[in-house]
């Protein structure tokens, strides 16, 4: 399970159980390549070198066979079929690639496009963008468990409207989205449906036609291939979908995206998917066992904690928490031999706490005292109760330093109280 | 974000947590910042009468790692001051010492902040007890 993995540029330290720190728990950030999916690459660095666009020898060939393998992997994931994957460097591109490609495409039909306020910002910047060239785009607000609500969608919804792009997972709080309702509401209406599903590919079952999706985004680093690619899908009837493409040149992808195919790469991603089409089930109970595991130890002994988004809809590896009183920044330094993320604004460039969270109705306070645990496939169970022990101890310490808890303790509201700020 | 050895040091190893009576015409108690800016410090003197140091100083603050250290370095340094000394405390003495690269500078600001205004709220009391202590004479 370990074999390639041992360069973490930290010192290794070993813990009680045998556990090695530091412990990757970030896994919605990115993942560890999966041993298997490294070995399917290897040969086309060096042996099977070829372009996958040399039609006439046997390397070009080598190359071709490689993608297009990868490609029916992928397509069997996600219930497609080979033709409507399109090989893209990542799910920022394919973000960018479906809705730049389909506003433009589309612009005689309509300008208006709808998203939603806690999409990914690959999706929320595109959008930015395509506003400042005259198209109008309906942010919608989501409801205090995460989720969109289907009214506000048909609301906004008019004659003008040509794309909704609507996120499958939560990229912070792990939250799904009723993507199969949301992808009916669009066909009913001739809209055409996009999803970023760079989260969910992989993680839950996901199939195209069942849910109603036009065109999807993929990334492989999510799901324990390599990073730097990732796929488009790209429906081909019942609306057959088409997209302007951003990047033109030899014509690669059938048409939709030129450049020279990674092939290692995208051999990676298909390895990935086949790897995720046997095991996601199995894999997806383990996850949510771990994560539950996680959840109850850290709530059983600390009060004042809370959980960020719905339990019910929501990825079997996510727990987003705050823990109240305690700033997220502070903890992750208490907690520094454990890789997680913080909401808080002190870890983001921005010095904003978390947009996810504050849409949700979370207040500043508790968006800055919030954690992100991405629990992946080499997780363990020791590795769950360390770090859940980890956590209480550093939270509790925290509290003992923090004035807010020993007002809240006195049962002072912190409501109201005037806050000087700086 | 990579933090200096000292800010590393002040957070594993407080100076001076804790808290005074808040309602003891010695203690002055500085409560600055705010939940929603991810910054709240609380720090309290207590000031000899007669000669006017500062004999003790505890903090509690819920904040970043960089906050926690500009006011556990501020209770050790205002500790053996005259209030007066004390008020000449700058922030970028405290970024100085802690290193803070810019964007904790605020942190520092927030420190100072605290020990202005404990100073305040102990010159406050001061002002409105020395009657009643004349007419307790």
């Amino acid at each position: 399970m370990s074999t390639d993995v041992k360069t973490i540029p930290q010192v290794e330290q070993t813990a009680p159980n045998g556990i090695k720190l530091p412990i990757y728990m970030d896994n919605h950030a990115t993942t560890p390549m999966d041993p298997r999916v490294l070995e399917e690459m290897l040969p086309y660095f060096m042996e099977k070198f070829g372009n996958a666009a040399s039609r006439n020898h046997s390397f070009g060939w080598a190359g071709e066979e490689g993608v297009e393998t990868a490609r029916e992997r992928v397509a069997k994931l996600i219930g497609a079929t080979t033709k409507e994957i399109i090989f893209t460097s990542g799910a920022t591109e394919s973000d960018n690639l479906a809705i730049k490609g389909v506003a433009e495409m589309y612009k005689e039909k309509g300008n208006h496009i709808i998203t939603a306020v806690t999409e990914h910002k690959a999706v929320l910047d595109t959008c930015k963008r395509l506003e400042k060239y005259g198209y109008r785009v309906t942010y919608l607000p989501v409801q205090k468990d995460g989720l969109v609500d289907l009214e506000d969608l048909k609301r906004a919804m008019d004659d003008k409207t040509i794309l909704v792009t609507i996120m499958f997972a939560n990229n912070e709080i792990g939250v799904l989205q009723p993507v199969a309702e949301i992808g009916k509401l669009c066909h009913e209406r001739g809209v055409i449906f996009h999803t970023d599903a760079t989260q969910a590919v992989g993680k839950v079952p996901i199939d195209v036609n069942k849910q109603n999706i036009d065109v999807m985004s993929i990334s492989a680093h999510k799901m324990y291939g390599p990073k730097g690619v990732g796929a488009l899908y790209v429906r081909r009837k019942n609306p057959r979908v088409q997209l302007s493409a951003l990047i033109d040149g030899g014509g690669h992808e059938r048409g939709m995206r030129s450049g020279t195919l990674n092939v290692p790469g995208i051999v990676g991603l298909g390895k990935a998917c086949a790897i995720a089409s046997e095991e996601m089930a199995k894999e997806a109970c383990h996850l949510a066992g771990l994560r539950n595991r996680l959840r109850d130890r850290i709530m059983g002994r600390l009060d004042e904690v809370y959980i960020n988004g719905s339990m019910e809809h929501r990825l079997p590896g996510n727990l987003n928490i705050s823990f109240a009183y305690v700033e997220g920044e502070s903890l992750l330094m208490g907690i520094n031999d454990i890789a997680v993320s913080s909401g808080s604004a002190c870890t983001s460039a921005t010095l904003e706490p978390s947009y996810v969270l504050k849409a949700l109705g979370t207040g500043d306070d508790l968006a800055h005292s919030s954690i992100r645990f991405g629990i992946g496939r080499f997780n363990t169970e020791a590795e769950i109760d360390y770090v859940a022990d980890r956590v209480v101890e550093t939270v509790t310490r925290l509290r003992e330093l923090s004035p807010l808890y020993e007002m809240a303790k006195e049962g002072i509201d912190l409501k109201s109280v005037k806050w000087a700020a700086e | 974000m990579s933090y200096s050895d000292k800010v590393i040091d002040h957070y594993n190893n407080p100076r001076n947590v804790g808290s005074m009576d808040k309602s003891s015409s010695e203690v002055g108690t500085g409560l600055v910042g705010a939940p929603e800016c991810g910054d709240v410090m609380k720090l309290q003197i207590k000031v000899n009468q007669q000669t006017g140091i500062i004999e003790d100083a505890k903090f509690k603050t819920f904040g970043c790692g960089s906050a926690i250290a500009s006011s556990s370095l501020a209770t050790e340094w205002v500790k053996g001051k005259t209030v007066d000394e004390a008020l000449a405390i700058k922030n970028t003495e405290i970024v100085k010492e802690l290193s803070l690269p810019p964007v904790k500078i605020h942190c520092s600001v927030l420190a100072e902040d605290a020990i202005r205004a404990a100073i305040h709220d102990w010159k406050k009391k001061q002002e409105t007890s020395k009657p009643v202590a004349v007419a307790a004479q």
